[in-house]
């Protein structure tokens, strides 16, 4: 990585949307797995919309859950060295001067940043990790880990409502927002006690929001592994909420959370004979819908809680699709 | 039975240490070493292996096929006033004066049984019989201890993405020397993990050699049933010949 002493202040961003808009992307584990339908929704989504999402190589591991303790540094290695990997990316001409690295994945997007954030304060921390790293180049702190949405929110609105083909009329959607996209402070991209920054798109998509108060209650998280019941409990609790609000769909950008509330919808309906079950969609599927992309962008078939009965029921689907 | 006494005669011969019968007078270049903490002076330009040799061990672990190729000479070693703790296989690295060194002749690192023709071809393979690939942490660890120099982390990264290609690709000159595994923080058997996903590759990732269907379909018709009855009933005589003449691969 050559030294930018003589490179000029960053200049103007270019508008999200502008022709040959290249931007570090960062997938994480579930998006090549169980959440393909978040990648593959995410990427067609950014394609109509003229960003190209130019996946990080060689990347590794986000980390996952960012240690929060003091003395173990060792966990920070693998997020800091997605972030060298931006660097080259600048450096061997993958994109162009574009320092920021898109997660769309939020549980990656939130232990990226946290990582970035910390060694950005601590300088001592970061120069031990770069001794650690000695095969590597050092890490230069200039990297901007930002979400998807974020990059949303620079697209001209008139640019998404233009895209969309096949409006979502009559469609009640919930976003969920859980914690990733929202805490803690200085990492969340949104106000943490009452978050929109999913539904002003949706609305774009034609839509109807409706509000559900269990928006950011926890779903649960990794407990999922261990305490099922625990995990069913508050799935119920945030479903059938949304239920309640009249939802036809709830939306998430949490591979975790929609394993949460989707997934674990067959526990759920076993602890809670009452439950009626609702599907559970990346808001990218959503999106990838009402741009009128096919089946290979949708990815409904991924869905744990088919979808597509909902939205046919709302006219949305062909029979079969 | 002269046939086979001989034949192991020449392995023994082709594998004898390459040390045995050095003359001290005409080394002119002299390093000290220390195996285990007692000190030696060996030849400045024997490999590890050969230096144990010359020092007097007899190595019945930790030595196989002295090339390079077979993994069974895995070493770690310090050199004098570092800090590092490098890792290398004997048969392949120039002792170093005041090198500090021991060879590990066995890593216990149990292999998983499995049948790939039975198993799902997705990521959820590995947790399942090696659950601890989700405990990297990607410090490369294990990419810094490869004596291959292969990027190990990378392709226990690609296992958790259930990328079987890459995972192949990256890994496919590994030897199994295990050094990986006993520097890894997070206990994983690398080596382990790569030869599933291999297997796992081979049998539904990558496609289907032709030439393997032909050359079944052949050996089930038994058209070399009869070359098969010749070569047994040769004489050595005749099989020498054969050997001499049998078409080679160009170098």
């Amino acid at each position: 990585m050559t030294q930018d002493n003589d490179r000029a202040p960053r200049r103007e961003r270019r508008g999200a949307g502008s022709e040959g808009m290249r931007l570090p992307y960062y997938p994480g584990c579930t998006l090549k797995t169980t959440a393909k339908n978040l990648e593959d929704s995410a990427l067609a989504v950014a394609g109509v919309l003229g960003i190209e999402l130019v996946e990080l190589p060689r990347w590794n591991c986000c980390g996952v859950v960012t240690s929060l303790t003091d003395d173990d540094l060792m966990r920070h290695l693998g997020p800091l060295r997605n972030l060298i990997r931006v660097q080259e990316m600048n450096a061997d001409g993958l994109v162009d001067d574009e320092m920021r690295l898109v997660a769309l994945c939020s549980m990656c997007f939130n232990t990226l940043k946290q990582t970035n954030k910390r060694l950005a304060e601590r300088p001592d921390d970061l120069e031990k990790l770069n001794a650690i790293m000695y095969l590597e180049e050092d890490y230069e702190g200039r990297v901007e880990v930002v979400h998807f949405l974020e990059i949303l929110k620079e697209v001209d609105p008139e640019k998404i409502r233009a895209s969309v083909k096949r409006p979502l009329e009559g469609l009640k959607v919930a976003p969920y927002y859980g914690c990733t996209l929202l805490r803690p402070k200085g990492i969340g991209i949104d106000d943490p006690e009452s978050p929109t920054v999913q539904d002003d798109f949706i609305r774009m998509l034609g839509a109807e929001v409706v509000d559900n108060p269990k928006r950011t209650l926890c779903c649960g998280s990794y407990q999922t592994v261990a305490n099922k019941d625990a995990v069913a409990d508050l799935a119920y609790d945030i479903l059938t909420h949304a239920r309640e609000a009249g939802a036809d769909v709830v939306t998430t950008y949490c591979p975790l959370c929609a394993f949460n509330l989707d997934n674990r919808q067959r526990e759920v309906a076993e602890r809670h004979p009452d439950f009626d079950s609702i599907p559970v969609l990346y808001a990218t599927q959503l999106m990838a819908l009402a741009f009128g992309l096919g089946e290979e962008a949708c990815r409904f078939d991924l869905n744990h809680v088919n979808p597509t009965d909902v939205l046919n029921a709302a006219r949305l689907v062909k029979e079969g699709t | 039975m002269s046939t086979k006494t001989s034949m192991m005669e020449r392995i023994s011969e082709s594998t004898r240490s390459l040390t045995t019968g050095v003359d001290t007078k005409d080394v002119k270049h002299w390093v000290t070493i220390h195996i285990m903490g007692r000190g030696y002076r060996v030849p400045a330009d024997l490999t590890i292996m050969t230096a144990m040799e010359f020092a007097g061990y007899k190595l019945i672990r930790s030595c196989g096929c002295r090339q390079g190729f077979c993994g069974a000479c895995a070493t770690v070693f310090r050199r004098e006033g570092e800090y590092k703790l490098e890792t290398a296989l004997a048969c392949q690295t120039r002792v170093e004066d005041g090198m500090s060194l021991v060879q590990i002749p066995f890593v216990p690192a149990g292999a998983a049984s499995y049948d790939v023709g039975e198993e799902k071809y997705a990521y959820s393979v590995f947790s399942k019989y090696y659950p601890e690939v989700d405990r990297c942490v990607s410090c490369n660890t294990c990419t810094k201890a490869c004596p291959q120099d292969l990027e190990v982390m990378d392709y226990v990264q690609a296992a958790v993405k259930g990328d079987f290609e890459a995972l192949t690709e990256i890994s496919f000159d590994c030897i199994q020397c295990g050094l990986c595994a006993i520097r890894c923080p997070a206990e994983i058997a690398q080596y382990h993990v790569a030869q599933l996903g291999r297997r796992m590759y081979g049998r539904h990732g990558s496609p289907e050699p032709e030439h393997l269907k032909d050359r079944i379909a052949q050996l089930e018709k038994g058209e070399f049933d009869e070359a098969l009855e010749e070569l047994v009933g040769a004489t050595r005589d005749e099989l020498e010949k054969l050997y001499a003449a049998r078409e080679r691969e160009s170098d």
